[in-house]
């Protein structure tokens, strides 16, 4: 019993700081909403909150933080640019570390804060957790880069991406219908959603193809350093070209190690392979001669890039990857929608859902990630893939 | 006195029971009054889940004198088979008696893997014991992960590659894929159905604890070869906490599955950093505390959310909190400063303890 | 040739580990702590030595020394701040769960230092591949340092264990430091001495690691430091020699696991092995048996 005592003295001791700390940040962050609702109270259209989740800490924080910058970078520009119908954008992200049910803590925070519009998450498994809670709340939902089939299927929910399916086909289509290659290996990460996603979609398609897949190796979460004996089978199966639908972290290792056994195949990927340049201190020439299907590319020379390219760098320090990109193109998705359906600060969570589901299928947009897009009422994006080879350490089209 | 010592013992149980039921008739009351927001509202089930995670993790820590680390890996297993039993009855039974089956069914199926695990536990101690049962723990979250199960006409389809192998008809439908898990498994939790399953979870343990094998059980703890010299079964005592302490973590793991539309096993919610986790909630609660393990396991599961407000530094500041409280909860010098002081002058007198250090 | 390829791989990795794992195991055998936080100190080394090598220009051998030194001082300073209070503390899982929060509080503030993007290391090998049997048989000069390091590594710290004061000091507080503290032994110097030499092995680690796995991100510690973990039970928990057996074993398996059974069940199969090999050695390899007392 004394024990007992003395842990509550030191939880209440605890506890108390905590709620304390909590509060401070709490009047902090009323005070930036206090300023901002007077400041858009001038500009007289209101405010329209916009909620953001995704991993900030653990793992998959490179994801997170790269949306969560790149939307907050869109955010300010509309602001400054006058906001959505003369309303002012206020955006608030919160961490998921990557787990479905730290996700949806995340949203019933952020529906605590008011958020009127959700734009997340960011990886799949949350959002699949995610959006059965938007689906009963009615509130529109667009998620950055949230890839699997399930992440979306109610009509409230869209996103920027292309789906895991798509990817693998469109995939295995280019590599057989561009006679790439003859024999294929894969490498994926079994224990990731978005991998085996489009390994299973690429295997089924290659089977209409002109190619064959001669070896399928997996790696795990828990084991993502040594690549070589997945590597060495691709290379004993006589593979000339390797096919990574894995994020650039992992190919990186694997490029370098492919390198320092001397076992040169082509190196086809999708759109997780794209920041691989940007990866700080990598030798750009092991990634000569990759190819990849991507929406989006860094050194893309048109005006739109090459503005959120510069402003990213200035604000963070950093190229931004495919998850920025897909981030600053929802904002500005959400905002053409919003214009479209005529949304109001005033108007229910709800209302708005109704409106913007309807307003998103007749909207077309020219964003970093593609020009001309369109969304179907299941909430797929239409836009083509882009394929680019790296070439003297840049992104070329092919 | 032997009166008396019962009554203490009763009274003691009862004020357990009575703070669960106390803090779920406050909670409800504040839930018709609009007063509690989403985060909470949301944040109750899983509160339920790492409650009866903690306490039936102490049943083999506190009690039995044994250090597990493989606890989610048994959550992990009845999660999966209740989830992946309530995806295939989805329909056919009346919601509530399938949700009853299933928590049957995770329920059995932890326990087998508890009496599995059991068997190593006999011939092994202390480190070696913790490592075999993360062992256990990482196999079962790393087997989940190469199961694929499909069903169609003609009934059901199993492969350990790929979900193309598994070579379904038209219509047939995969029900665990791999990595990408279960999908679609309906929502039966609520707070209600967690906080009875915390009472059972805290009558089965607290009853076993201040009973005939309870004290056998406590015995092994506390010196093995005198337990044995006197008769006691040290095999089936052990077995007996092991295959408990499962069984309820499988139910939390029902809970949990059924408190989620997608159950994945990936390293954050079934991997050892999880088992870790509830680790944490046991010791910091008091090792063979019961009702220390139900606080922790609320406040420190309440601690992270309640930090959201510090954005970036949340997770710094909880783990600066968690060293903190240990130092405070378990260091002798701690411990000695707060014996020599009347609890009145404590919290004076730790600001001076804190100068001084 | 590819199982020779295999087995030189594993026993790469199986080097690292090892290397880690004398770091679980020193510490192991004389506070009788899990340190579950020194996988973390690996990534701080890493993250050190790429910062010396890169924003300040040092070259590669001096950065490896600045890393061994801050890993150094880290170590000692967690010891004295988080672990020695709970030392006598009323259940040793006091200080395993205070190493988990360590642990986390590291990983959070390189997070919040570096950020959370990957970064690629430099190698600081600059030894040539060794190619043989006409090409189909390369191993890189990372393998080849990465093996020398491990057994250097091993022999000085036994020389250093049998012939040193202070190594005969630390034998004498593993096996009871009760008896030690009479002998006239300092106990905490001992212990103290002991983590700066497991938080050096791991600065070392690390730069191996990274060299030959070249990607650092806030978390790149934590599953080698499980792994190595489980390779010094492996061996034998509190057994230099154990730790060298255990790492190199649990290299050679996981690789071959994964060659020869199946490249998504890797893990499953490490630790399959590892729970047959306790059930019939229930101490590890090379573990001591203890008798049990009444």
């Amino acid at each position: 019993m004394r024990k007992f005592k003395r842990f509550f003295a030191a939880v209440a001791a605890v506890t108390l700081v905590a709620v304390s700390l909590a509060g401070c940040g709490n009047s902090a962050s009323k005070e930036t909403e206090a300023a901002a609702e007077a400041s858009s109270d001038a500009a007289a259209g209101g405010v329209l909150k916009i909620g953001g989740i995704g991993p900030t800490t653990g793992g998959a924080a490179v994801y997170g933080q790269a949306v969560k910058n790149a939307a907050e970078l869109a955010v300010k520009e509309i602001n400054a640019a006058g906001g959505i119908n003369g309303m002012q954008i206020e955006f608030q992200f919160e961490d998921d570390e990557h787990d479905a049910e730290k996700s949806v803590n995340a949203y019933n925070s952020l529906k605590d804060w008011g958020m009127q519009v959700l734009m997340g998450t960011v990886t799949s498994t949350p959002c699949t957790a995610v959006v059965e809670k938007t689906h009963e709340d009615n509130m529109f939902q667009l998620t950055p880069s949230g890839s699997a089939v399930d992440s979306i299927k109610y009509d409230n929910a869209f996103r920027v991406c292309f789906s895991d399916p798509n990817q693998g086909a469109a995939s295995a289509k280019y590599i057989g219908e561009n006679k790439l290659a003859t024999k294929v290996a894969v490498i994926y990460n079994s224990s990731d959603v978005y991998s085996s996603g489009i390994y299973e979609k690429f295997a089924a398609e290659a089977e209409n193809q002109d190619f064959e897949i001669v070896s399928a190796e997996a790696f795990t979460e828990d084991s993502k350093t040594d690549f070589s004996v997945q590597l060495q089978k691709a290379k004993d199966a006589g593979a000339d070209m390797v096919f990574l639908p894995i994020y650039y972290t992992e190919a990186s290792l694997i490029l370098t190690q492919a390198n320092s056994m001397g076992y040169a195949p082509t190196f086809f990927g999708c759109d997780g392979l794209d920041g691989i340049l940007a990866v700080e201190n990598f030798d750009t020439s092991l990634a000569e001669g990759v190819m990849l299907l991507t929406p989006f590319a860094a050194d893309a020379d048109d005006e739109l890039t090459k503005n959120f390219v510069a402003a990213y760098k200035e604000a963070y320090g950093d190229t931004p990857n495919q998850f920025a990109a897909d981030s600053y193109d929802a904002i500005y998705i959400i905002k053409a929608a919003a214009e479209q359906a005529g949304v109001t600060a005033d108007m229910s969570v709800s209302d708005i859902c109704d409106a913007m589901k309807t307003a998103m299928t007749e909207i077309t947009l020219d964003g970093l990630t593609g020009t001309g897009m369109t969304w179907t009422a299941d909430g797929e994006p239409d836009k083509a893939p882009k394929a680019v080879i790296i070439k003297d350490g840049v992104y070329t089209a092919m | 006195m032997k009166k008396m010592k019962i009554n203490k013992t009763t009274k003691n149980n009862l004020i357990t029971y009575g703070m669960v039921l106390a803090v779920y008739l406050l909670v409800e009351l504040f839930i018709a009054g609009g007063k509690v927001s989403s985060l909470m509202q949301g944040l109750l089930v899983p509160l339920c889940v790492y409650v009866i995670l903690a306490v039936s993790l102490n049943l083999v820590v506190g009690i039995l004198g044994e250090l597990s680390l493989g606890h989610a890996g048994f959550m992990c297993v009845g999660a999966f088979s209740s989830a992946f039993f309530s995806k295939c009855m989805n329909g056919v039974m009346p919601d509530g008696l399938r949700f009853f089956c299933a928590l049957l069914i995770g329920a059995a199926v932890a326990a087998l893997f508890g009496f599995i695990i059991g068997i190593p536990v006999l011939r092994l101690k202390g480190d070696y014991l913790a490592i075999v049962t993360l062992a256990f723990g990482e196999i079962i979250k790393n087997l989940i992960n190469v199961f694929f199960i499909g069903r169609d006409a003609d009934g059901f389809h199993f492969s350990m590659k790929d979900s193309i192998s598994l070579k379904l008809q038209e219509g047939g439908e995969i029900i665990m894929n791999g990595p990408q898990g279960i999908n679609g498994t309906p929502h039966d939790s609520t707070f209600t159905i967690g906080i009875i399953l915390v009472l059972l979870t805290l009558f089965i343990v607290l009853n076993l604890v201040h009973s005939r094998d309870g004290r056998a059980i406590m015995s092994i703890r506390d010196n093995r070869i005198a337990a044995e010299s006197v008769g006691i079964n040290i095999t089936k005592y052990k077995l007996m906490a092991f295959i408990i302490s499962a069984a309820l973590a499988g139910t939390a793991g029902v809970l949990y599955a059924h408190n989620l539309a997608t159950l994945t096993a990936l390293p954050k919610n079934f991997g050892y950093n999880q088992s870790i986790m509830i680790l944490v909630f046991v010791v910091l609660g008091g090792i063979g505390n019961i009702r220390g393990s139900v606080i922790a396991a609320v406040v420190l599961t309440l601690l992270p959310e309640l930090l959201r407000g510090l954005n970036d530094y949340r997770m710094l500041i909880y783990a600066i909190v968690l060293i903190v409280m240990m130092l405070l909860n378990w260091s002798p010098k701690a411990l000695e400063l707060r014996e020599r002081y009347s609890p009145k002058r404590l919290l004076a007198k730790r600001k001076e303890a804190k100068e001084a250090k | 040739m590819s199982f020779v390829s295999y087995l030189i791989n594993g026993i790469s990795l199986g080097s690292v580990y090892a290397i880690i794992a004398l770091g679980y195991t020193m510490v192991y055998g004389i506070a009788k702590m899990l340190n579950f936080a020194h996988g973390d100190i690996i990534m701080v080394g890493g993250y050190i030595a790429l910062t010396a090598m890169n924003a300040w220009g040092v070259n590669p051998i001096l950065a490896v020394v600045l890393a061994v030194i801050f890993c150094t001082i880290l170590g000692v300073v967690i010891e004295r701040v988080a672990y020695r209070p709970l030392r006598k503390a009323a259940s040793p899982l006091a200080v395993l769960i205070t190493a988990i929060g360590v642990s986390y509080l590291l990983q959070n503030v390189a997070l919040l230092i570096f950020g959370a993007d990957t970064k690629s290391f430099t190698s600081v090998v600059s030894v040539p591949s060794l190619v043989l049997a006409g090409g189909s048989l390369i191993i890189s000069g990372e393998t080849i340092v990465t093996i020398v390091a491990c057994m250097v590594i091993m022999i000085c710290l036994t020389l250093f264990i049998n012939k040193t004061k202070a190594g005969q000091a630390m034998l004498a507080v593993s096996e009871d430091k009760g008896a030690a503290q009479l002998m006239g032994i300092n106990v905490n110097g001992t212990i103290a001495l002991t983590f700066a030499i497991g938080s050096a092995l791991a600065a070392i680690a690390a730069v191996l690691l990274c060299s030959a796995y070249p990607s650092l991100t806030p978390y790149t510690g934590a599953m080698p430091g499980i792994k190595a973990f489980v390779a010094a039970v492996f061996g034998g928990i509190g057994s230099v020699p154990g730790a060298l057996i255990g790492g190199l074993l649990l290299g050679v398996i996981e690789i071959l696991g994964k060659a020869y059974i199946s490249s998504q069940m890797a893990d499953a199969i490490v630790f399959a092995v590892l729970i047959i090999v306790l059930l019939v050695k229930p101490t590890g390899l090379l573990g001591k048996q203890i008798q049990e007392k009444v």
